[in-house]
């Protein structure tokens, strides 16, 4: 508490001090008369400040770039990552000497022109040549980029192998679930009006490719084979990132959406790379999503396929889980009854208002 | 032809308001003199409305900018403790920690505060105002009437959002892209309460502003320009202005549906933006007991972007426009490619109506509908691109003179590359899926808009400020002083957070120590959160130089101290309603003849017969 009164105290105490000497620096303009010398002045401290500005600014952007290089992702995990990487330099490799040049002529020209009543400026108002090449050489290079990112783009977003291994993340304040398709590869349906405290993902257990899905904490992943990740969520927009693999998409209640990626690296050989015995690949949330936004952590684990299909083989379904085939012979043919005679009323009903 | 004809008939017209005014004025002078509330409150004079915009819009940048520092706190130092805070902020500061549901409704009310209330309506609202009529020489508005209503509207809008403040669910927590279902849904967030409503109301209040504001300022250009002001020989402030007011027309409206199809949403159990909601242990039904499906969450967004991309050229246009004349008049040279800067300009406008999907390559959206968005918002870097070398080719054998306001002009040349460059990063949906909602972000954002917008802002405040406060100028070392910090410090503020977006660090985290990829930049932070305060405090140096030149500024002794050549330095020291004493003077040539064939500078009313 002290400290930060302190603190305000020293604020307030500063402004004032430069408030004070401000005004006097203004009075005593007044007294000499604002005369030009005074105005020269000023503009050559001006035009060097500029010019000190560029001279650290440069050297120290470039050396705070290079001091955290390493605290940057280490290269991506996934194949698509790579192609990322590359627009990434490609983008670099296009901006950066625009960066430094057009600073470099800003702040040299804010140097030499510092104005002076001595001087005259040039009248000089426009060159149709010059507007033609600026014109020309940004277009053409954004063209360059936009070709090189859209194919990247359809590369990434374009259709997945039709092998690729599917898992099923679902959002919801605030955590993720995964459902594994099983050892069918393919996903049971769902939908929201059947979620209750035994079914959580609102599975159709009508749908015998819901019967060997099952739920999983940790988002294992096969190294080496395409994986298409259905993403969901329940409540509130969210986003399925996956930052070491380049990987992130919104969750959207009511639409489904995907992604598809090949993850290169397992865990094991990220922690010998790393060094970093305790390293995990972690997916995030990335869309504002309440107040617990920021602590919606899981696990990923990326091992070899052999190991992958080890720890499917050994998982417990949902439908076991739940024993859903018992609670079935009792009380789902009623249930499901009654479900088709609400939905018929509700449309009649409906219907009946609609006139 | 035709518009000759128009152009002088409107002459006579505006002669014989001349005379009347002139007439009204002597008689007024005596009798009955204007009432402090015709004069300061329901005033219908521009210049007057301007400061209005200009001191609702200062409040709030000091309010909004405060709230940075405030999360700042948190961000720098997630684990100390400030008791102070808990002082001033009760419950929403427990222990001198800030609470994540309050860290959330600052960060949403920062961002509201600073587009919409700040870089909007106190940028574009203060000198549309304050500019369009004293340089294309009018005598105001064209509608002086609305002019006043597009004000009052504002302040109803900034009461609404003000009284959000001090809820006791708090202002809305769900980011200041509102997305729902999060903003839809009390159940989902309590600042999605009472909070979200007023909102909602203050945005559709303050979109209702805009418009009034846009359509005056697009009649204003087009119908009163002075004799002898063609369009092509407006300053480019106004060719700025101008545009931007087309953009808030043909945007605002749509964000306006979209804030209306929420409010529905959320009031009137319609389901534009909701389907298969399962929420706090339950279904999401409607009244019937049904479960409520068909609706887009995305709809919203197309809506909101639609406007939101708009919105940053909204910002970003007046402040390139006050940059433009401010350059070339302290450069004492002609601004560089005057009509390729005004075709820049027009493509940007264009073109902004067609970039604002880039805000969505993330949301799930068909992927080549995100191509055809890569193609334009990387299109749109070649105008903003002739824009730049334009400056820089203005300064180019220039006799710069370093007021404050050329100062900041330079400064907001320097940021605009800085973050136009990282737009090219952005704009690229294959870039954007690493770099999408983390630091990468925010660091462009506020560099390209904020920092720029806030700069074009400041220069013209500096610049334009004796047309405002009866001739007072404010003190020109404060003025230094407040900008090397603002710009230094700004620098060190967003350049840092590049680092953190290419780690990956999400935005709008109350904390990152939850994840070993994004905990390890405590240190930076702590940069961050310094360079911050610092910046801040310097704000309060502009502040404090702002009211004490108001009163007791250096005056200036004649109209035109500085060898300008726009019409405003044609005007009174201290202008009255209606701007010039006698007739309007009429305009023979461009706004930018600056050393040419050996003048000094050429104002725009000097005719040729007079330099001979």
């Amino acid at each position: 508490m002290n400290t930060t009164l302190l603190g305000l105290i020293i604020v307030l105490l500063v402004l004032i001090i430069l408030f004070q000497i401000s005004r006097a620096g203004e009075l005593i303009g007044v007294l000499r008369g604002n005369n030009m010398t005074s105005q020269e002045r000023n503009n050559k401290i001006h035009g060097m400040l500029f010019l000190i500005f560029m001279i650290v600014g440069l050297p120290l952007s470039f050396w705070a770039t290079w001091y955290y290089k390493d605290w940057f992702l280490p290269p991506a995990s996934s194949v698509h990552g790579a192609e990322i990487e590359s627009m990434f330099f490609w983008t670099l490799v296009a901006t950066v000497p625009v960066f430094v040049l057009t600073h470099i002529v800003l702040f040299v020209f804010s140097y030499i022109y510092s104005g002076s009543a001595t001087k005259k400026s040039y009248y000089f108002p426009g060159s149709n040549k010059l507007e033609m090449i600026w014109t020309m050489i940004p277009a053409f290079v954004m063209i360059l980029l936009v070709y090189q990112g859209i194919s990247s783009w359809y590369r990434i977003m374009g259709d997945a192998p039709a092998d690729a291994y599917i898992i099923e993340a679902t959002a919801k304040q605030f955590a993720w679930d995964f459902r594994y398709s099983g050892l069918d590869n393919k996903l049971g349906n769902k939908q929201i009006k059947y979620i209750s405290s035994e079914n959580a993902f609102g599975q159709d257990w009508k749908d015998a490719n819901n019967k060997d899905d099952f739920q999983a904490d940790t988002l294992h992943l096969p190294l080496n084979k395409a994986v298409l990740v259905k993403i969901n969520a329940l409540d509130v927009l969210h986003n399925f990132y996956l930052p070491h693999f380049k990987v992130k998409m919104d969750a959207v209640p009511g639409i489904p959406t995907q992604f598809w990626f090949i993850p290169t690296k397992t865990t094991e050989q990220m922690r010998q790379d790393l060094n970093n015995p305790k390293f995990e690949y972690e997916l995030a949330c990335a869309e504002l999503c309440g107040v617990s936004h920021f602590n919606m952590r899981r696990v990923v684990v990326v091992e070899e396929e052999a190991k992958f299909k080890k720890w499917l083989a050994s998982q417990e379904s949902l439908y076991k889980k739940q024993n859903v085939a018992a609670k079935e012979s009792n009380t789902t043919p009623t249930t499901a009854s009654q479900q088709t005679e609400e939905n018929s009323s509700a449309t009649t009903s409906k219907k009946v208002s609609l006139k | 032809m035709a518009n000759m004809h128009q152009d002088t008939l409107h002459n006579d017209l505006s002669h014989d308001v001349i005379h009347h005014d002139a007439d009204h004025h002597e008689e007024g002078h005596g009798h009955h003199k204007e009432s402090f509330i015709t004069k300061y409150i329901f005033s219908q004079d521009h210049k007057m409305i301007s400061k209005q915009f200009l001191i609702t819009g200062i409040v709030w940048s000091l309010i909004g900018v405060f709230f940075s520092v405030l999360f700042r706190f948190q961000l720098g130092w997630p684990d100390e403790s400030f008791p102070l805070l808990e002082m001033f902020l009760g419950g929403w500061a427990k222990g001198g920690k800030l609470d994540p549901q309050f860290y959330y409704a600052l960060v949403t009310m920062h961002g509201t505060i600073m587009v919409f209330f700040v870089l909007t309506a106190g940028l574009s609202g203060t000198f549309s105002n304050l500019l369009i009529p004293l340089q294309i020489g009018a005598r105001d508005m064209a509608a002086p009437f609305l002019n006043m209503l597009s004000y009052w509207f504002f302040f109803t809008a900034s009461v609404l959002l003000f009284i959000s403040l001090f809820l006791q669910t708090g202002p809305a927590a769900g980011g200041w892209t509102v997305y729902p279902p999060l903003s839809a849904l009390p159940q989902a967030n309590i600042g999605s309460g009472t909070g979200m409503t007023l909102w909602l109301l203050s945005m559709a209040v303050f979109v209702v502003s805009s418009l009034l504001g846009s359509l005056n300022y697009i009649a204003t250009i087009l119908n009163m320009r002075t004799k002898g002001m063609t369009m092509m020989r407006m300053p480019l402030t106004m060719w700025a202005f101008f545009f931007t007011a087309i953009l808030g027309v043909l945007s605002f409206p749509v964000l306006l549906s979209g804030a209306l199809l929420l409010i529905f949403d959320r009031s009137l159990g319609t389901n534009f933006y909701l389907s298969d909601i399962y929420i706090a242990g339950q279904q999401f039904t409607n009244s019937a007991g049904e479960l409520v499906q068909g609706g887009s969450p995305i709809l919203f967004q197309h809506l909101f972007w639609f406007l939101g991309h708009p919105e940053v050229y909204i910002i970003i246009l007046p402040a390139m426009g006050m940059v433009s004349e401010i350059l070339a008049a302290n450069c004492r040279k002609p601004i560089f490619g005057y009509s390729a800067m005004v075709l820049s300009i027009l493509a940007i406008t264009v073109l902004a109506f067609l970039v604002w999907a880039h805000h969505m390559f993330m949301s799930g959206m068909n992927p080549f509908v995100g191509s055809i968005f890569v193609l334009f918002t990387l299109l749109i870097a070649v105008p903003s691109a002739i824009k730049v070398f334009n400056w820089i080719g203005t300064m180019w054998r220039a006799n710069i003179n370093y007021t404050p306001a050329t100062l900041f002009a330079v400064g907001f040349v320097s940021m605009f590359i800085s973050g136009g460059l990282t737009g090219i990063f952005l704009g690229n949906s294959t870039l954007d899926i690493p770099l999408h909602d983390t630091y990468f972000v925010t660091a462009h954002f506020h560099i390209v808009m904020a920092m720029a917008g806030g700069f074009g802002m400041l220069a013209g405040i500096y610049h334009w400020f004796p047309k405002m406060w009866k001739g007072r100028q404010m003190n020109d070392t404060m003025g230094a002083i407040h900008f090397w910090v603002t710009f230094v410090g700004s620098y060190c503020i967003f350049w840092p957070m590049h680092y953190l977006g290419m780690t990956g660090v999400p935005r709008r985290y109350y904390t990152d120590e939850y994840f070993n990829t994004f905990n390890m930049y405590e240190n930076l932070n702590v940069f961050i959160s310094v360079s911050a305060i610092i910046v801040f405090a310097a704000q309060l140096l502009f502040v404090i130089n702002f009211f004490y030149s108001a009163f007791k500024g250096k005056k200036m002794t004649t109209e035109n101290p500085f060898n300008y050549n726009t019409l405003e330095w044609t005007t009174p020291i201290e202008p009255g309603h209606g701007n010039w004493e006698g007739a309007i003077p009429a305009v023979h040539r461009g706004p930018y003849e600056y050393y040419k064939d050996g003048h000094d500078f050429i104002p725009q009313t000097t005719p040729d017969s007079a330099l001979k």
